[in-house]
């Protein structure tokens, strides 16, 4: 931050790439230590189990963040394509015995195709009526399972075998963050940023906006399966309960506070709110309201969240992004009539 | 569960149209009170384009007023009704100051987030100090059943259906024969062109809320006397559902919202007299999602073409 105060506008992109590498590098030393307290034992059995939650979170936020906030829809629904794809994986593990990385490719391509489904008819719809269908989406996946004989009903799925350990977890939230920042700076995340900051010229500059849309929808949807199948052999077990409204709003406050529109802001949120509440256990009931109470006050005071749409490296070059984003900020403020 | 025997081959009809009337009256009366939470909905949703998702949360607070103005102040149900909409109102009111009005010129998508989180602090706030166990409402009008031919209606239902119309109507008259009513239909037609005109958008905004916000509170209320047992999660599903109810109408349009309700209520009622009771809360947003694909307007709305 200091650096790029003195130094503004001289930075170029390639100082900015440095600083970019200096971030990565950063996250990669991180997880370097956390690998070794991992498998020297110094990180204690259940610690770790935290930290296969957090890559999990990890997954579902980067994923929810590419409908959310680089395509600018908004899904209230995530906590449903993850109970989709934990119960098609645990399915598949159950009966089928497939090995653990074809079940989770199959998990995500059971979520992407009714990420697909779902998405084609209700992307027709503008911001807050997708927020209220895609709700009802999870509520009717979670009635559904809850009737379903195969799932288990109110009672759950249970004798899932342990196949989520920690390196797998990080693997493929590792691949997740890789996946998710080629495809925004790809010609398709620019198409997904045209549609988030104005739809109507995004379609006049000839952008097919309901294909991106749905394209944007489906890949969070299955990135949430996948998620919900490491969640599902972690657990062992799951039952409707693991995935109601009130996780969806969960994953939604990871994204909102990172950022809408920032890879680096969902995995820093979605770290620090898997591990801070465990840190914190002596006043877990006061968790939720905590959670509104961010929500409540980002929106007052912060209304982009923590990084707004920049990465890390972004925030050593301050001086020139500043007036990108105050103007952004003011086409923001007049697009809400 | 009634399970109906619809389908049963050389069966006298008349039990059968009986059993239909039944649920009819059963659904009316749930839908009544859908519709009393939709209206805030709705109007809401007409004046500043937020689904306020407190809203449901509100008709829960409206719910424990009540049971608290009866069980620890002794007052008869009316008092105990009309004091639960007036602190619901005054919670309407405070919440737009607090957090809504703020982001009136904000994104949408940032007054829903908001809303979203109102709804869970109060929510939360509720569960903590109320407890999430189920508490009985106190029964303030003991249960007795009439039998017309065949259809048994009970008083508490009559209580609901007197209640919600009797409210529609006061809203009717204040929406349409007051100043403050004209003043709420000028804002919700252009609020610019409303201030220009002189009229207080602000005092409109809140009034809305407070409005909306007491009708919550008498649903909350009745279905408190209905059901006899009230919760800090009561408000969730209703809210939800409402909301479909408001969208099913036409989102913005008051008789709509009745409309709505009331279909909404039907609809669940019959669902649950056929198939299993698990399958009501699916419902609600299967309607929701087929409203919004084959008439995204609602079924008293006209289809408004989007301006570039």
């Amino acid at each position: 931050m200091k650096g790029g105060m003195v130094r503004g506008r001289s930075l170029s992109p390639a100082s900015s790439r440095i600083a970019a590498w200096i971030a990565g590098a950063l996250a990669v030393l991180c997880l370097a230590l956390v690998n070794v307290g991992v498998y020297t034992y110094r990180i204690d059995f259940y610690f770790t189990g935290i930290l296969v939650v957090v890559m999990i979170n990890i997954i579902l936020a980067v994923s929810l963040n590419l409908i959310n906030g680089f395509t600018g829809q908004f899904s209230l629904g995530h906590a449903g394509f993850m109970a989709v794809g934990a119960y098609a994986s645990a399915l598949l593990t159950i009966y089928m015995e497939w090995p653990f990385p074809v079940v989770l490719i199959g998990a995500g391509i059971i979520s992407a195709l009714i990420g697909f489904l779902i998405g084609l008819p209700t992307l027709r719809l503008r911001g807050d009526y997708l927020a209220i269908a895609t709700l009802g989406f999870g509520e009717i996946v979670r009635v559904v399972i809850l009737n379903l004989k195969i799932t288990g009903g109110p009672r759950g799925l249970g004798g899932i075998a342990p196949k989520t350990t920690f390196f797998i977890a990080e693997i493929v939230a590792i691949l997740t963050v890789i996946i998710f920042s080629n495809i925004v700076k790809s010609s398709h995340g620019r198409a997904f940023v045209a549609i988030r900051e104005d739809e109507i010229a995004a379609e006049a500059m000839g952008i097919d906006t309901t294909k991106y849309k749905v394209l944007a929808f489906s890949i969070g949807a299955a990135f949430a399966g996948i998620a919900g199948a490491l969640f599902a052999h972690h657990q062992m077990f799951i039952d409707p309960r693991s995935f109601t409204f009130t996780r969806s709003i969960e994953i939604l406050v990871m994204v909102v506070l990172g950022g809408l529109g920032s890879i680096s802001g969902s995995i820093v949120a979605a770290t620090v709110l898997t591990i801070l509440p465990e840190a914190l256990r002596g006043i877990a009931q006061y968790r939720m309201i905590a959670y509104a109470l961010l929500l409540i006050g980002l929106m007052l005071i912060r209304p982009q969240g923590l990084f707004g749409t920049k990465e890390i490296g972004d925030l050593f070059r301050l001086g020139q992004r500043q007036g990108n984003e105050g103007r952004r900020a003011q086409a923001d403020g007049g697009e809400g009539q | 569960m009634a399970a109906l025997a619809f389908l049963g081959e050389g069966e006298d009809v008349a039990p059968v149209i009986q059993e239909i009337l039944q649920q009819l009256v059963n659904g009316i009366s749930l839908g009544s009170i859908y519709a009393l939470v939709a209206l805030g909905y709705t109007m809401v949703y007409g004046i500043i384009k937020l689904i306020n998702f407190a809203h449901g949360d509100i008709y829960m607070i409206g719910a424990f007023t009540g049971y608290f103005a009866i069980k620890i102040f002794h007052l008869p149900f009316l008092p105990a009704l009309v004091v639960a909409m007036v602190v619901a109102a005054c919670l309407g009111i405070l919440i737009e100051r607090l957090a809504y009005r703020p982001l009136r010129n904000s994104t949408r998508i940032a007054a829903l987030i908001t809303a979203i989180g109102v709804s869970f602090l109060i929510q939360n706030v509720a569960l903590l100090i109320w407890q999430p166990n189920p508490r009985a409402f106190p029964d303030v009008f003991p249960f007795r059943s009439y039998d017309l031919w065949g259809v048994y209606i009970d008083n508490r239902q009559l209580l609901i259906l007197g209640v919600s119309v009797l409210l529609m109507i006061v809203l009717h008259y204040v929406v349409h024969y007051t100043n403050i009513g004209r003043a709420m239909r000028a804002v919700a037609l252009d609020d610019d062109a409303a201030r220009l005109m002189g009229i207080d958008v602000d005092k409109v905004i809140s009034f809305t809320f407070a409005i909306g916000s007491a009708l919550a509170a008498a649903g909350g209320v009745l279905v408190g006397v209905y059901y006899n047992r009230i919760d800090p999660m009561m408000g969730t599903m209703p809210g939800l559902k409402a909301f479909v109810a408001a969208v099913l109408g036409g989102i913005g349009i008051i008789p709509g919202a009745m409309l709505g309700g009331l279909v909404m209520g039907v609809a669940e009622v019959m669902v649950v007299a056929l198939t299993e009771s698990t399958w009501k809360d699916a419902v609600a947003f299967a309607i929701l999602i087929i409203i919004l694909l084959v008439r995204p307007a609602g079924i008293m709305g006209r289809r408004v073409r989007e301006k570039v």
